[in-house]
């Protein structure tokens, strides 16, 4: 059953439309991303499915039923939204998480319960009392997850959910939304422009460029043959053309130019199109002696600080884009123009 | 003259510790009138500094330029304003009666405080993180809760600007002179006194009065500090 429907929604911000002629049709209990670039229209999109924007043309129904100016607010109880940057009350944790039960009527007993239950399921356990404006980044992404899922609403709505965290929060924060999904059928629709994360965990996924929907499919069949516009917009890293060929242990090699051939465990002959991840590659000052069959040498070309981890450049004859933490980034004394190899698996070499 | 004023000090601590009934009787009237204003005040600056905070509206930063430009209005001008509307004899609001009366004090400084309140209160709202709106109707809030919402946030920025709104109404003078007249037993505040005794020359009641008046201050002040500290 449909769960989502948006007919022809359109939003415009005086000049400029930030949403145009939007058609999506999710289903109920389905995982769906959109993916986009910064300033596509996700936000908006997202908030207008939340129910607490409205757009300037065209129809939202939720769960079959039409949503307007009458019943928009009745619909609240209904949907809920984490935002990107975590918005806190200034309270303990259990009071941010209770704010949603206490505008349900929810009973002291019941309520005391769900948030112990949530706490564990976003790994905060006995964070009850304390301050939520003392914690950690991904501490506080993960209240504001616990806040949402303790409301067991009927679709879920993430706003880049993990974007600028490390890892570990990323893992659980998607192993919390997988779980309510599987457990509790909720719907949920993520926006990211994380394509890994959108395959991780979603089934279909929608590509909105300039507030277009420009492409719908399951996330595979985007994964498999990214156009152009998505392979740039949802930021994949790493991608190279080049030729292969196949060798003796059945794995293959790929020459993609500038004298760089990767060994990857696939088995393809000819033209072909090649990803590494960022976050796969090891970083090293010297040359590592390892069962890694990718070893290449080059030069730092750029550095940009994310946080909690740092994106660097590396010139290897092609541009490689790799990721660490800035702790790791300091320790090593890093610098533009510095000496570095980076090392990697032929198995984390795939083919797109 | 020194030593005059160090035996006035000794004097002061002395009606101070001992409780002096004078001393008690004024301070406390000072504290009931100052705090009826600030109460009679909050009445209306809350509702309007909020909406100031809260709402967007065409003229809102000439609104509160107003207010802020009121802030530093001067005591004894508002007092000689309000002392022309209710004087008996030719006031249009003589008939009220309530010039030289306590609720004459309340009424002025509760007027008086009010730019200051209105200021503080929307300063107070407008700092809340605007998301929180948003934020409180994604978890099902209806219009009207998402403002208490708001307000919630704003809890130690409001009382702050009651904390100031009660010291500038008990440390002020003009008013309490013009329409409270100074009367013993009656509309006799902690400024009047001071200003009154010293011109008599008994600095020891000056003083003593002066001392509770910087302890009511501070001790105010320092406990809004602690209480935007325990909120950390």
């Amino acid at each position: 059953m449909t769960f989502v429907n948006t007919i022809n929604i359109t939003k415009r911000h005086e000049a400029t439309t930030a949403l145009d002629d939007v058609n999506l049709k999710i289903e109920e209990g389905e995982i769906f991303s959109i993916i986009g670039p910064n300033g596509a229209g996700k936000t908006t999109l997202l908030k207008i499915l939340a129910c607490i924007d409205k757009p300037t043309k065209g129809e939202l129904y939720l769960d079959g039923v039409k949503v307007d100016d009458r019943n928009r607010s009745r619909f609240r109880e209904k949907v809920t939204m984490v935002f990107q940057r975590n918005v806190l009350l200034s309270t303990s944790v259990y009071n941010n998480i209770a704010y949603g039960l206490k505008l349900r009527k929810c009973s002291k007993k019941e309520m005391s319960e769900r948030i112990k239950n949530v706490l564990q399921l976003v790994r905060l356990e006995g964070y009850e009392k304390r301050p939520a404006s003392r914690l950690s980044g991904g501490e506080k992404q993960r209240v504001s997850l616990a806040r949402a899922l303790v409301l067991d609403t009927e679709l879920l709505l993430l706003d880049e959910p993990t974007a600028n965290l490390d890892p570990e929060n990323v893992s659980i924060i998607e192993e919390a939304v997988t779980h309510v999904n599987h457990e509790l059928n909720t719907t949920v629709v993520m926006s990211t422009h994380n394509m890994f994360q959108a395959k991780r965990i979603t089934g279909k996924a929608a590509l909105l460029l300039r507030g277009k929907i420009t492409e719908v499919g399951t996330v595979n069949e985007l994964f498999r043959s990214p156009s152009e516009r998505l392979a740039a917009f949802a930021r994949l890293e790493n991608v190279f053309s080049g030729t292969s060929e196949i060798l003796e242990e059945g794995t293959s090699l790929v020459d993609i130019g500038n004298g760089l051939r990767v060994e990857a465990s696939i088995k393809k002959l000819g033209k072909t199109q090649i990803l590494v991840r960022p976050e796969d590659i090891i970083l090293s000052r010297k040359p590592l002696s390892s069962s890694a069959r990718n070893v290449f040498k080059g030069k730092i070309v750029g550095i940009t600080d994310l946080g909690p981890t740092v994106k660097l450049r590396v010139d290897v004859g092609k541009e490689f884009a790799t990721q660490i933490t800035k702790r790791s980034f300091k320790e090593m004394g890093l610098n533009v123009d510095s000496d570095v190899f980076l090392t990697f698996k032929a198995s984390s070499v795939h083919a797109v | 003259m020194f030593g005059e004023i160090l035996e006035g000090f000794r004097k002061a601590l002395e009606l101070i510790v001992l409780g002096d009934p004078a001393v008690v009787q004024i301070t406390l009237r000072s504290i009931y009138i100052s705090g009826t204003a600030t109460l009679l005040s909050v009445l209306w600056s809350l509702p309007l500094g909020i909406t100031i905070g809260l709402r967007g509206f065409p003229g809102k930063n000439f609104v509160k330029s107003i207010f802020n430009a009121l802030i530093g209005v001067p005591t004894v001008a508002l007092g000689l304003i309000l002392y022309l509307l209710l004087s008996t004899s030719q006031g249009p609001l003589g008939f009220l009666h309530l010039l030289y009366s306590p609720l004459a004090i309340m009424l002025g400084q509760a007027l008086l405080i009010t730019p200051i309140m209105v200021s503080f209160i929307a300063s107070a709202v407008e700092a809340v993180d605007p998301q929180i709106i948003d934020l409180a109707k994604t978890l099902g809030a209806s219009e009207l809760e998402a403002s208490v919402a708001v307000l919630r946030e704003s809890t130690e920025g409001v009382l702050l600007a009651i904390v100031a709104g009660f010291n500038r109404a008990i440390a002020e003078l003009g008013i309490a002179l013009m329409l409270g007249g100074n009367i013993v037993g009656w509309t006799r505040v902690l400024t009047t006194t001071i200003a009154l005794e010293s011109n008599k020359a008994d600095l020891t009641l000056a003083i003593a009065l002066s001392m509770i008046l910087l302890l009511i201050v501070f001790s105010l002040s320092v406990f809004v500090n602690l209480i935007q500290r325990r909120k950390k």
